[in-house]
């Protein structure tokens, strides 16, 4: 099974993104190998609908799982809409964070966790 | 002879100069274009008699046709379409209608609908002709309101329009095209960093302008030293008085208080309709 977490660097050391949309990498963890694919967000900088290309990105990967602080609206319509789970409110490690997911500790949500643009600091679009 | 009032920093007197503007000279039309808070109507107090809708097309996809290529939501510019397996997404408030969905799609699966984000008023006060745009709350594109206010325009009249502010899309929107454009601003830091962008905004649309001084009194003398460094003329200066903020708080137009404001206001008309015909 693939997962993926949003990153603030290009491995399992990094921490986990709390930008669903707006991260700085998308890694791609094959949980059963342990592969890690990691790309750079192309949308970082969208002036809209960047959660909804990460989503995007994200189901053509194949993942059917997301780890990452907060979703947006878009975002998790988009991520439904692929069948992927979202996991929202995880913080620190990312190996840790799997570790934890593993074991089940994580639990998937039903609606987004933030408004739109959240993700874009103080000044909103 | 279309005018337009546009400021760069919001708050310095757009909506006084153009209305003023309007009631001194009598039989224009009147755009208000700041389809997100228009207020002009305050001062002219025109009666309302008709209005129209505003709509955009957006697609909507016969998933009997879709086989989820994706080439759409890769042409969107603006993310507004999303194709995941087996599914295809819309989101119509990031949709800008461009068409170029139902352009690259091999299997013409996108289809129209209809969305309306705002209306268009219509109404007539002392030889005014009164047009305002009013965006839909929650709508981000004043941009097609602006577009379809400035359709109305009679160009066998003269027209003053009431820009929004700042100098993103729909400022341009609504001062291009016009023959002159006088720049609204206050004699402060804030006033003088975001007049310098308007000026650079007007200069690359080459529109001629001048600069309307608000306030004059309550910063400093950069603003003037600026334009005459840059060689803008400074049409007209209004002085901070508490009379005049009274008789904006109540809504009460200048040029219909004081005989002088009149005359004032209507120089500066002149003086423009001479610049624009040389």
């Amino acid at each position: 099974m693939k997962i993926c977490v949003t990153s603030t660097g290009e491995n399992l050391d990094a921490d986990v993104d709390p930008r669903f949309g707006r991260c700085k990498y998308f890694l791609i963890i094959d949980i059963d190998s342990m592969n890690v694919e990691y790309f750079s967000n192309d949308s970082m900088m969208a002036s809209g609908g960047a959660g909804i290309k990460a989503a995007e990105m994200i189901a053509k990967k194949g993942a059917s799982v997301v780890i990452t602080g907060n979703v947006g609206p878009n975002a998790f319509q988009t991520l439904t809409a692929a069948g992927i789970k979202v996991i929202t409110g995880v913080t620190g490690n990312i190996n840790q964070v799997i570790g934890n997911f593993k074991k089940g500790e994580l639990k998937e949500i039903d609606a987004p966790s933030v408004e739109s643009h959240f993700g874009m600091g103080g000044r909103r679009g | 002879m279309i005018i337009s009032v546009a400021s760069g920093k919001g708050g310095t007197g757009k909506t006084t100069i153009s209305t003023n503007l309007a009631l001194s000279t009598g039989e224009v039309q009147f755009l208000d274009c700041d389809v997100e808070e228009p207020n002009a109507n305050i001062f002219l107090k025109a009666k309302i008699k008709g209005y129209e809708e505003v709509s955009l097309n957006i697609p909507e996809i016969d998933k009997k046709k879709c086989d989820y290529c994706g080439k759409c939501s890769e042409f969107c510019a603006y993310n507004a379409l999303a194709v995941v397996p087996n599914n295809i997404l819309v989101f119509p408030e990031l949709c800008h209608s461009c068409g170029g969905c139902e352009l690259v799609c091999p299997k013409n699966a996108v289809n129209w609908n209809k969305r309306v984000i705002g209306i268009i008023e219509h109404g007539q006060t002392n030889g005014i002709d009164f047009y305002q745009g009013l965006l839909n709350v929650g709508e981000s594109q004043a941009v097609p309101v602006i577009k379809a206010l400035k359709r109305k325009i009679d160009k066998s009249k003269n027209v003053i329009i009431d820009v929004p502010p700042g100098t993103s899309c729909p400022v341009i929107e609504s001062i291009s095209g016009s023959d002159y454009c006088i720049l609204v601003t206050e004699p402060t830091p804030f006033g003088l960093h975001d007049l310098r962008l308007a000026v650079d905004v007007v200069r690359h649309l080459n529109i001629p302008f001048g600069v309307v001084i608000n306030r004059d009194g309550v910063g400093d003398d950069k603003v003037e030293f600026y334009c005459k460094k840059e060689n803008i003329p400074v049409l007209l200066k209004i002085p901070e008085r508490k009379k005049i903020a009274n008789l904006y708080s109540t809504g009460i137009a200048l040029v219909n208080e004081s005989h002088e404001w009149h005359e004032m206001f209507g120089l500066i008309y002149s003086r423009i309709k001479e610049e624009v015909s040389i």
